[in-house]
């Protein structure tokens, strides 16, 4: 196998995790100092960087290319086990994203973790997370995808709890680590199912790969397997269930806000860019399953919708930047799944182009926006309330600019990256199905509300903290410029000049409706004016009550709440398993009286036999007798017996050995 | 020269041997302990290479038996280790000679 022949295979594509994975080990094993290990872990980066773009390029102008190389991990009894990295459009632009903003971040991170203590063991999970994530979607096995997914969960507990001596942080590593692991279950059950219905892990090999249309027929074919579901369909939802672990659907969504216990960077990469597009990478992956059913097109939009309404509805009542964010985050996954079901419902194959072209501008301005929500909470003394800050813009220019330009594309401003792709959204969910098309609109309306406040909170008015605000170093607000160039302007080039969507799945785009382009206009126009008009003049202290608060009271407390859903899970899950225990507990204790009671009843016979037969017939007259003869032979054994413990052994092999020359002799 | 399953026999023998020796004489309890792993393992070896020149290695009795052996090996080594911690909690000291309460 030659790794580096570009021309005739991709197993060079292994290498684009594996270097990452060198990285770590020599982190891990040789433990540099932290400036080398930020050294190494970004070289190793930037070289798996100008691996993937290269692997880029030549998926572009080839949409419908779909290169393979493919290898036997195990073979047990006639049953092959193949491992395989496959390259086609999708491939390509996810190592490209993922690893040019990886490297971004790998940089920013190394000017803000430079004064912990533990910047070494940081850029070794980062490196490790690079693993996880490259690897999974280079991937041509659902089993190796799956190893990866998992090596990207740990890494992620791993980072969420990097500050594992916060009882928080280490309360929210559990926490993601255990919810994501429910969907986790539902993954390896798709996954088994499938590997039980084709006999391959594949996803391409010549025909008979998992996605391929040989494949996908014959499962479809099989009616009412489960629930009213094909075959594929039941695949699908599956796998769906492990998508909404990782990316934050409902109800799996309560993890991701509380993973922003984590370093500000692991947020931006993990928890915003990267990680949780896992899930919705795994469905475009998989998308033909998706496809060969609608039934679970439509769980898949409907789940994203309402995820994307509850996180925004949320969203507009937190006061921590971070956590802002982080529902924002939730929501915007939720549209990516809108994308992706009510894509797959509107256009067939070009669903993935929807999704995955969020989930690409996504990566971007979100990236940009935790980066930028790092630096301000830098500059503010590691403030993170936004009632405490204010004032911010004529402190730190730079910073806050390119904040404000994440913010727009966040918003769908006309003509940012986020306007085009949510756009595609909307107009699919409107062909598709006009009350998922309401209720996303309704949510982008309030992102663009919230996200307004929240600027108004950090930039206008006095500073309200006791902090000194400054301006972060170059080595932070550098990456900060470049993406928040990309959250501008990646959009309108990619989609108009290089006609994105048909690059990522090969479907021709000629979905165009009037209606919906005003509708998006008037979201993302009508949202930041609201804002505007409620928070520009609004007085914002901590001890002022929130003008949306003054306006409509309780409901408001709810979503400060975040609409109970940890109270939920209190009052269900938990309840149910104290329950399980208490009743676990009684029913021991019956069990114990009964065996307490037979017990006593073989006592009192034991009893009856010790006192009338045992002590007078056996043990006076015959037993005493034979003891004492027993005790005089015994003072000879007892030499042998000197309680060493190798005595012993010795002579159970002495008597071993002397058995198995009587065997040889005799049994001749 | 090609392999036999007589190479494989005396080298399995040979390990055997090194665990006995150990195990019998070494007085360090946790040495004693990876003797006897390596005994254990001078098995493993014995029934793999009976599988493997076995008439008919398509069934997988020899791997299946091995990574049984290998289970329960590490229950063994698992439960010997926590052995030696009771031990070493009650006596405070590792060493094999320094108790012999076997006898009472």
């Amino acid at each position: 196998m030659n790794f580096f022949d570009f021309s005739h295979s991709v197993a060079w594509l292994l290498w684009i995790p594996l270097l990452p994975l060198i990285a770590g080990t020599i982190l891990g094993f040789l433990k540099p100092s932290g400036k080398i290990s930020a050294l190494i872990a970004t070289a190793a980066l930037a070289a798996s960087l100008a691996l993937s773009l290269i692997a880029f390029s030549m998926t572009w102008g080839h949409e419908s290319h779909t290169l393979t190389h493919n290898f036997t991990w195990i073979q047990i009894a006639g049953v092959n086990l193949d491992f395989g990295v496959v390259l086609n459009p999708l491939t390509g632009s996810m190592v490209a994203m993922v690893s040019f903003i990886g490297l971004l971040i790998f940089i920013y991170s190394a000017s803000y973790m430079s004064h912990d203590k533990g910047m070494g063991r940081f850029f070794c999970y980062l490196s490790i997370f690079m693993v996880g994530m490259l690897g999974l979607v280079v991937s041509n096995s659902l089993l190796l995808l799956f190893m990866f997914w998992e090596i990207v969960g740990l890494a992620s507990y791993l980072l969420i709890g990097f500050w594992f001596h916060k009882p928080s942080a280490a309360a929210a590593a559990k926490k993601a680590f255990i919810t994501t692991r429910i969907g986790d279950l539902g993954f390896l059950i798709g996954l088994l199912w499938a590997f039980k219905a084709t006999g391959t892990f594949l996803f391409f090999d010549g025909g008979n790969g998992l996605l391929e249309s040989s494949q996908i027929a014959a499962l479809a074919a099989s009616k009412e397997v489960l629930w009213g579901l094909n075959g594929a369909g039941v695949i699908a939802l599956f796998l769906f269930i492990g998508a909404v672990g990782k990316s934050g659907q409902l109800p799996l969504h309560v993890w991701l806000p509380d993973a922003m216990e984590g370093p500000t960077p692991v947020s931006a990469l993990i928890h915003a860019a990267t990680m949780v597009a896992a899930g919705v990478f795994l469905v475009a992956r998989a998308f033909p399953l998706f496809l060969a059913d609608a039934i679970v097109l439509e769980i898949v939009s409907w789940v994203g919708a309402f995820t994307a309404l509850f996180a925004a509805l949320i969203a507009i009542a937190q006061y921590d930047i971070k956590r802002i964010l982080a529902y924002s985050t939730v929501s915007q996954l939720g549209l990516m799944m809108v994308g992706l079901g009510a894509g797959g419902l509107a256009l067939g194959e070009g669903g993935v182009s929807i999704g995955i072209f969020h989930l690409l501008t996504h990566a971007f301005f979100k990236a940009l926006l935790f980066l930028g929500a790092g630096s301000i909470i830098h500059g503010c003394g590691d403030e993170q309330d936004i009632r405490l800050m204010g004032g911010v813009y004529s402190k730190m220019k730079v910073s806050s600019l390119a904040y404000l330009a994440g913010t727009l594309a966040l918003c769908a401003f006309p003509f940012t990256s986020g306007f085009f792709s949510k756009d595609q959204i909307l107009l699919s969910a409107w062909t598709s199905n006009t009350a998922i098309f309401w209720i996303s609109a309704f949510a982008s309306l309030l992102t663009a509300f919230y996200m307004t406040r929240q600027c108004c909170y950090v930039f206008l008015g006095k500073y309200r903290g006791e902090g000194h605000v400054h301006e972060s170093p170059p080595l932070m607000t550098v990456p900060l410029v470049i993406l928040a160039v990309f959250a501008l302007v990646m959009g309108i080039i990619s989609e108009k000049l290089f006609h994105v969507l048909r690059y990522l799945s090969g479907v021709e785009f000629h979905q165009h409706e009037s209606i919906v382009v005003i509708i998006s206009w008037i979201i993302a126009l009508g949202g930041i004016s609201m804002g505007l008009l409620v928070y520009a003049r609004a007085k914002m202290g901590i001890n002022e009550t929130d003008p949306v608060k003054k306006a409509i009271g309780t409901p408001f407390s709810w979503l400060e709440q975040r609409l109970f859903a940890d109270e939920l899970y209190e009052a269900t899950v938990f309840k149910l398993w104290n329950a399980l225990a208490i009743n676990l507990t009684a029913m021991e204790s019956i069990l114990n009286s009964l065996v307490d009671a037979v017990t006593t009843m073989i006592t009192g016979i034991g009893n009856f036999f010790s006192k009338t037969i045992d002590t007078k017939l056996i043990d006076q007259v015959s037993f005493d007798g034979t003891c004492s003869r027993i005790y005089k032979s015994s003072k000879i054994n007892s030499i042998i017996q000197n309680g060493f413990l190798q005595g012993y052994l010795r002579i159970l092999t002495a008597g071993a050995v002397v058995i198995g020359i009587l065997f040889f002799v005799f049994a001749r | 020269m090609e392999l036999t399953l007589n190479h494989f026999l005396i080298l399995s023998a040979i390990l055997f041997s090194i665990g006995l020796v150990g195990a019998l004489t070494r007085r360090h309890i946790i040495i004693m302990l990876i003797c006897l792993e390596i005994m254990l393992n001078a098995g493993n070896l014995n029934l793999i290479a009976f599988w493997y020149f076995s008439p008919n290695p398509a069934l997988m009795h020899g791997p299946l038996f091995t990574l049984f052996t290998i289970a329960i090996a590490a229950t063994e080594a698992a439960l010997g280790l926590a052995l030696v911690l009771a031990i070493f909690r009650h006596y405070k000291t590792i060493d094999l000679e320094q108790f012999h309460d076997l006898k009472e």
